[in-house]
């Protein structure tokens, strides 16, 4: 754990709206905050003060350090059996269609050489429910990775492929997770979950991994030593009561298990999906607001969460340096090649550059950290 | 000469510069953007975010001035220059008008060959055929007009004024530190000459914006001084309605390749100016350049006005930067924010308050 870095930590900024006045005393004290607490910060326009409480919660447990990863996104097929399911999707396509791609495992090895050279740390390996590709693949893809890249970290495969990949072959998941584990695997990414809400997912994600299971694979992969990430999408059909409900969740099991790394609340983008078209969403975006404070509730109710990491492919990087004010201490890496957010519309950059990162945490005023995949320090910059 | 003595120049003691200048680079970003938004709150107590409907219109594209961070201007003969004629202007405000537009934004490059009555002759031509208000010509325009005839700026300004012209845009300001001007902007109005066309145009009953463009590689102290000869020049003629402060976006120009400024950079930079500016009313956030997501963070970092809501713009998207917005969008964005969004004339009266005004443009008012 790290250790307290900071001593006289307090308020910078005072709520103007006297409903977060009582917030703030139990965040100045360390207090858990209550499902309430966390809708009256949702509700709140009082940005700044909402932030210097995140940012006091954020800075109890990391000072003034903000870590990145130097990370390679692998996304093996875009062939999706959902992809009639989860409507706010731009990126999966049926087998058949013109846009579907599956890569071989020389063309996977072939991607993640071409990065390996540029001081890479970790492969984020996440993909569509494709009804042929077997466990073997992935085990197969994984191993070679490892060989090929030992000092790689292998962040692969959502609880939802997870339970797709045990149904096919007829195992539990924590099968597949355990041979996940010895194929070199060493954590999971938290993509998935969506928004817990029986409502939300009836109404974007039906018939897709409910949350209890997407909750138990999650429970499983902490319990063999497998970390893992979490999220939550925002911004689409849920309430704020959904939203915290969710946050509910993810603070239980982390109460019981410990194994959440970091909390990556994910912006809905609504290009080139069936959720963005039915409402007539084109070229709205998440505001600032809602993407700040999605950042600062999640670390002020996820009490037992060290990090909190901000997307800058999803927020813009601009309001991701912002966001290291607001709350978070993480900060998504250097992302050679993205492809599922741009699918749906996203005008921000598809890489960017390690100095870049560099530059944009010390403008923010913090320490640029370079962390691996278990949050361990690597260099200071 | 550094900020502190400039400010001395202008008649701010050392300690209240220093004072700014140690607010600007030492306080916490939070801290300082809540001493901005109490600013905000104090100035405009009701919680709207006001707005215009409006439209640019660059009317020649002609520029011999050479900026190193413009990527819109064309040399006289290029093959890529134009000038609109007077007709295709009319056309472009009527259709302007009849998407609710109140006020039309006019600028152009430095066209050595038009002369003053080519301007007065449109002005008339706009008055007579295609009523509206014309926020037009900024002060670099103003000074290629009255050199190339032969007039002084104050006689130049009259005729304009006479001709139609309502208010003046504050653009061409960039950094008003002549050392970052010799850098970038070389054959550009000098800042004496920049906030002395503002003051002659104050002086003949014209209000008139303010705009900065800094991350052009100037200094912390560069942009405070920028600021403090705002200030100075508000103090003597209160002409200013607003300030709009932006960042350059080099994409498409000589100075492609300068960092781009950060979102911090530019919240510190609102903060700033709220707090420093106590003499203007209205502080404009740039969504153009920032994007929706920071213009709307900015609210709460002192500015309380969206800028306009162009039909029509063509200057910074040749940069490639392009974040063009729908009424309703603007609106939900503001309204997110917590805040009433109001569309407003150039004067910062709201079109509720006068509807009028927009019907005798012949602007239907929904």
């Amino acid at each position: 754990m790290p250790e307290l870095l900071e001593k006289n930590l307090e308020l910078s900024v005072r709520p103007t709206d006297p409903a977060l006045e009582p917030i703030a005393e139990k965040v100045e004290a360390g207090e858990r905050l209550a499902f309430e607490d966390g809708v009256a910060l949702f509700r709140s326009p009082d940005l700044l003060a909402i932030g210097a409480m995140a940012d006091l919660a954020n800075r109890r447990v990391n000072g003034h350090r903000v870590l990145f990863a130097a990370n390679q996104h692998i996304n093996p097929t875009n062939v999706c059996i959902l992809n009639k399911v989860c409507i706010f999707c731009s990126f999966a396509v049926k087998p058949m269609d013109e846009r579907a791609y599956t890569m071989s495992l020389e063309e996977v090895f072939a991607e993640a050489e071409a990065a390996g050279e540029t001081g890479i740390r970790e492969f984020h390996v996440v993909g569509g429910l494709h009804p042929k590709l077997k466990l073997q693949y992935y085990l197969d893809m994984f191993a070679g990775l490892k060989e090929r890249h030992p000092g790689v970290h292998i962040k692969a495969l959502t609880s939802v492929e997870i339970g797709h990949l045990a149904r096919m072959e007829g195992i539990e998941t924590l099968d597949v997770l355990k041979a996940m584990k010895k194929s070199g695997v060493d954590t999971l990414p938290g993509g998935g979950a969506e928004v817990f809400s029986p409502a939300v997912r009836a109404t974007i994600a039906d018939r897709k991994m409910a949350a209890e299971e997407w909750v138990r694979v999650h429970r499983e992969a902490h319990s063999i030593g497998i970390p893992s990430n979490c999220t939550l999408l925002y911004g689409h059909v849920e309430t704020i009561e959904d939203r915290v409900g969710h946050l509910d969740v993810l603070r239980e099991l982390q109460d019981q298990s410990g194994g959440f790394l970091t909390y990556i609340p994910l912006a809905y983008h609504p290009e080139n999906n069936e959720l963005g078209r039915q409402m007539g969403w084109n070229g709205r975006r998440t505001t600032g607001f809602d993407d700040l404070k999605n950042l600062a509730v999640g670390r002020l109710y996820l009490d037992n969460l060290d990090h909190i990491k901000t997307h800058w492919i999803m927020v813009t990087p601009k309001v991701s340096q912002l966001a290291l004010n607001f709350g978070a201490d993480d900060m998504e890496g250097t992302v050679v090649l993205e492809k599922i957010t741009h699918d749906a519309g996203a005008q921000t950059p598809i890489g960017l550059p390690l100095d870049e990162i560099v530059r944009l945490i010390k403008d923010a005023g913090r320490r640029p950290v370079e962390r691996d995949s278990l949050y361990n320090e690597l260099r200071e910059f | 000469m550094g900020v502190l003595e400039v400010g001395q120049a202008l008649g701010f003691p050392r300690a209240e510069v220093k004072g700014y200048l140690e607010a600007y680079l030492g306080m916490p970003l939070l801290e300082l953007g809540a001493e901005a938004d109490r600013q905000r709150a104090r100035r405009h107590p009701e919680g709207n975010v006001s707005y215009i409907v409006d439209r640019n219109i660059n009317y020649t594209n002609v520029c011999v001035t050479d900026c190193t961070f413009c990527a819109f201007y064309r040399r006289p003969k290029h093959h890529e220059s134009y000038t609109l004629t007077y007709e295709q202007i009319g056309e472009k405000i009527d259709e302007a008008k009849e998407l609710g537009a109140v006020q039309i934004l006019m600028q152009g490059g430095h066209n050595p060959y038009l002369p003053l009555d080519w301007y007065v002759g449109l002005l008339r031509h706009i008055k007579e055929n295609h009523p509206i208000h014309v926020h037009a010509f900024s002060a670099s325009e103003i000074e290629i007009i009255a050199k190339v005839s032969k007039l002084s700026v104050e006689d130049t300004l009259r005729e304009l004024k006479d001709a139609g012209l309502d208010s003046m845009p504050g653009a061409g300001a960039e950094i008003l530190v002549d050392s970052v001007r010799g850098r970038i902007a070389k054959k550009k109005t000098d800042t004496a000459a920049w906030i002395a066309i503002h003051e002659a145009a104050h002086r003949l009953g014209m209000r008139t914006t303010a705009t900065m463009m800094y991350g052009t590689g100037e200094s912390m102290e560069d942009r405070l001084e920028h600021v403090l000869q705002l200030k100075a020049l508000q103090q003597r003629t209160g002409g200013f309605t607003a300030f709009i402060p932006w960042s350059m976006q080099a994409q498409g120009t000589e100075m492609e390749g300068t960092p781009p400024a950060t979102g911090v950079e530019y919240l510190r930079m609102v903060a700033m100016a709220r707090i420093v500016l106590d003499n203007v009313d209205n502080l404009q956030v740039s969504y153009v350049t920032q994007g929706p997501k920071m213009a709307q963070v900015a609210l709460r970092f002192g500015c309380n006005d969206f800028g306009s809501l162009m039909i029509e713009e063509n200057v910074v998207s040749a940069t490639g930067t392009d974040f063009i917005m729908p009424e309703p969008e603007m609106r939900r964005i503001i309204e997110d924010a917590g805040f009433t969004p109001k569309q407003r004339y150039q004067d910062y009266i709201l079109v509720e308050d006068e509807p009028e005004r927009a019907r005798s443009y012949g602007v239907a008012l929904v």
